[in-house]
């Protein structure tokens, strides 16, 4: 009897669950080639994919959950797991212990992980939607040529976010030297990361945005030098707060957050230096270590299904490198600067790509410098600091015991 | 005897997950990359002076603040009736519910130039008064965060001195100067200790509350360390000989401080 009613209990709690699909929208599949995608069906296969945090339609808020409809389509299970920096998932990666089958790393760490070979190249022949999907101009980027490790799923470009409520109206906004102005001291915002801070200084100086010698480094930290008096702080995502609540008028950041932060605070806008700019591309990517490659090739090939890119870039709101699926975007959204910068500005926009192992070091020492350079000290100081403290330690000691001594014989 | 073996689960443990990753931060910090051996990251270290002496001196002044503000609070509380003692070491601990990230970025919110201080002063007619990405908030928030671990080692302490023991220094007229300085003091410094060692220690080695607090600009070692990991030029050996460093550091600073511990407590069990 107990165990009758326990039985009815259980199918009264889980009845919910089946009768109500956990994800939003249903998923027409007409149109793709069912034949493909369902070659593993019924074999109980899975893969293990790794992105970014919030970089996937979930079925969230009535969107279509992507996964669910792979699982669906293919019979492959998908087990998804998030990272939050392209440097911890290298870090991961390189301690080994894990086994993904698919990444989403950006273009810089691809570079650094093809050179390090830490990928595998892609057979394009069974991606057949990359040939008509991906434009022809996010085709063959610097960091990759040829796509032979990657297949782009975002990109976006570095410009300005201004508040301009903030800033003078004859003040046209449009260089990175704005971020120089002394009329802004104390009000602008700039990024804490060596990478995005330096690719800007090298554009303010006319160099490539990628560090080629240590003197072009050098140059571009004295200009750093001379900013830091005029800024408010170095921040990353704490931008988000400091932007919406008007506590900065200027600040350079990733267009696809600054969208975010434009629908909070309508006084913000955004605007893609004339100088030009880093543009950044997140793409999907086969580690070594994959044990199911055709598996994340299909998947890598389902996610450039129009419907299914349409669904990821509303979601995510960064800009699509896919044509078929902004061809479906509307014509707001088209011809939005922000997100969709004319050509000829683009063509001013550069790729990170990995620098080699020195610059790179040195590179981050310079930060260090820049960051710790209010104070001048002696090298010779820290040795001097812990051998007081040893030579501290031992008299103490030994004082200690001369008087246990005299103690003792009381 | 046989109770020995009750501590061999945490022997295994602290084997496994103490040892273990010390020496590979021994052996990471004395090899390159390739696995060479090297003294080269140790010897690299010095060139980061500025930061670790900016670290040293702002968790020195945050210790020093933490125990002005803890000692007479631990005292005071220590003489309360038994309710209100559970009530405060409640009220201390509350805080400590809520993550330490959170707390932080609420600090952020409070001090920044818009923030609530500010746009309160801003009512009263007197100026925004500039808190946030200076060296002041940073150990602001470092007080925030570590005070309770001050605060608390110094009431466990204060509760075992009897109030007898005062009684009869005062009987045997000392002035309460003297009550305090060869008296509760004497008996009090085992938990200045504990707790000087509780704030200090993670104090040196905070990484996220200089970023928030501090704009960025005020790079402590638990940054450098982070920024060795997660940075551009992933570079594990340096941040271990980093780690490695202040772990001696930290180490000499106690053993100095364990030091005056003991002779002082003996001085004052002698009187």
């Amino acid at each position: 009897m107990k165990k009758l009613f326990s039985a009815v209990l259980a199918l009264a709690l889980a009845l919910p669950l089946l009768l109500v699909p956990a994800w939003g929208e249903e998923m027409d599949y007409s149109g793709m080639d069912l034949g493909y995608y369902t070659r593993y069906k019924g074999q109980g296969r899975s893969i293990s994919v790794y992105n970014w945090g919030e970089y996937i339609s979930d079925g969230s808020d009535g969107s279509l959950d992507v996964n669910r409809a792979f699982e669906e389509l293919t019979g492959i299970k998908v087990v998804y797991s998030t990272f939050d920096t392209n440097e911890s998932l290298y870090a991961k990666l390189k301690t080994g212990g894990s086994s993904y089958d698919l990444i989403i790393p950006s273009d810089y760490m691809i570079a650094r992980m093809i050179g390090e070979e830490m990928l595998l190249p892609l057979d394009l022949g069974n991606i057949p939607n990359f040939e008509d999907s991906v434009g022809e101009r996010y085709k063959n980027p610097s960091f990759d040529p040829g796509n032979r490790y990657s297949v782009p799923y975002t990109w976006g470009t570095v410009g300005l976010i201004y508040n301009t409520t903030m800033v003078d109206e004859n003040d046209l906004i449009d260089s990175w030297s704005c971020l120089w102005d002394p009329v802004y001291a104390g009000n602008m915002l700039m990024f804490s990361n060596s990478k995005d801070a330096f690719g800007i200084a090298f554009k303010m100086l006319g160099y490539p945005i990628n560090a080629e010698s240590k003197e072009q480094l050098d140059r571009a930290t004295e200009l750093l030098k001379e900013q830091k008096p005029l800024l408010q702080a170095y921040v990353m995502d704490e931008i988000f707060d400091k932007m919406t609540g008007g506590e900065a008028a200027l600040a350079p950041y990733y267009a696809g957050d600054a969208i975010t932060m434009m629908e909070d605070n309508p006084d913000l806008a955004f605007v893609v230096p004339e100088e030009g700019s880093n543009i950044f591309t997140d793409a999907m990517c086969i580690p070594k270590e994959a044990r199911n490659k055709e598996l994340a090739e299909m998947y890598i090939n389902f996610m450039l299904e129009p419907e299914v890119g349409l669904a990821n870039i509303e979601y995510i709101g960064y800009s699509t490198p896919n044509d078929r699926v902004y061809q479906l975007l509307d014509d707001e959204v088209k011809n939005d600067p922000v997100r969709y910068p004319d050509q000829e500005l683009l063509d001013r926009c550069e790729y990170f790509v990995n620098l080699e192992p020195e610059l790179a070091a040195y590179m981050d020492e310079k930060w260090t410098e820049l960051l710790s350079a209010d104070e001048r000290y002696s090298q010779m100081l820290m040795p001097l600091v812990m051998l007081g403290c040893v030579i501290a330690t031992i008299s103490l000691n030994t004082a200690r015991a001369v008087r246990k001594n005299r103690q003792q014989p009381n | 005897m046989k109770f020995k073996h009750a501590a061999l689960p945490y022997m295994v443990w602290s084997a496994v997950f103490v040892l273990v990753p010390l020496g590979l931060v021994a052996v990471f910090a004395f090899t390159t990359q390739d696995g060479a051996f090297t003294i080269d990251n140790i010897a690299r270290v010095s060139g980061y002076t500025p930061v670790f002496m900016r670290s040293v001196w702002l968790a020195i002044l945050a210790t020093a603040i933490c125990l002005v503000i803890g000692y007479p609070l631990a005292y005071l509380m220590s003489r309360m009736s038994g309710v209100r003692q559970r009530t405060m070491v409640m009220l201390i601990m509350l805080p400590m519910w809520i993550n330490f990230l959170l707390r932080t970025y609420a600090w952020m919110t409070l001090l920044e130039n818009n923030g609530v201080i500010n746009s309160l002063l801003r009512l009263l007619g007197l100026g925004p008064v500039r808190m946030i990405n200076t060296q002041g908030a940073v150990v602001l928030g470092m007080v925030y965060n570590y005070l309770p671990f001050m605060i608390l080692p110094l009431y466990s302490i204060m509760t075992k001195i009897d109030d007898r023991i005062i009684e009869a220094a005062q009987d045997l007229g000392a002035n309460p100067f003297q009550v305090f300085s060869r008296v509760i003091f004497p008996l009090s410094v085992p938990g200045i200790s504990t707790g000087v060692t509780m704030v200090f220690v993670p104090a040196i080695s905070t990484f996220i509350i200089s970023r928030m607090l501090g704009g960025g600009s005020n790079m402590l070692i638990g940054d450098l360390i982070d920024a060795q990991f997660l940075g551009n030029a992933y570079n594990p050996n340096l941040g271990a000989a980093i780690s490695m460093v202040l772990m001696v550091f930290i180490l000499l600073v106690m053993s100095i401080f364990n030091q005056f511990d003991d002779s002082e407590e003996r001085e004052g069990m002698l009187i």
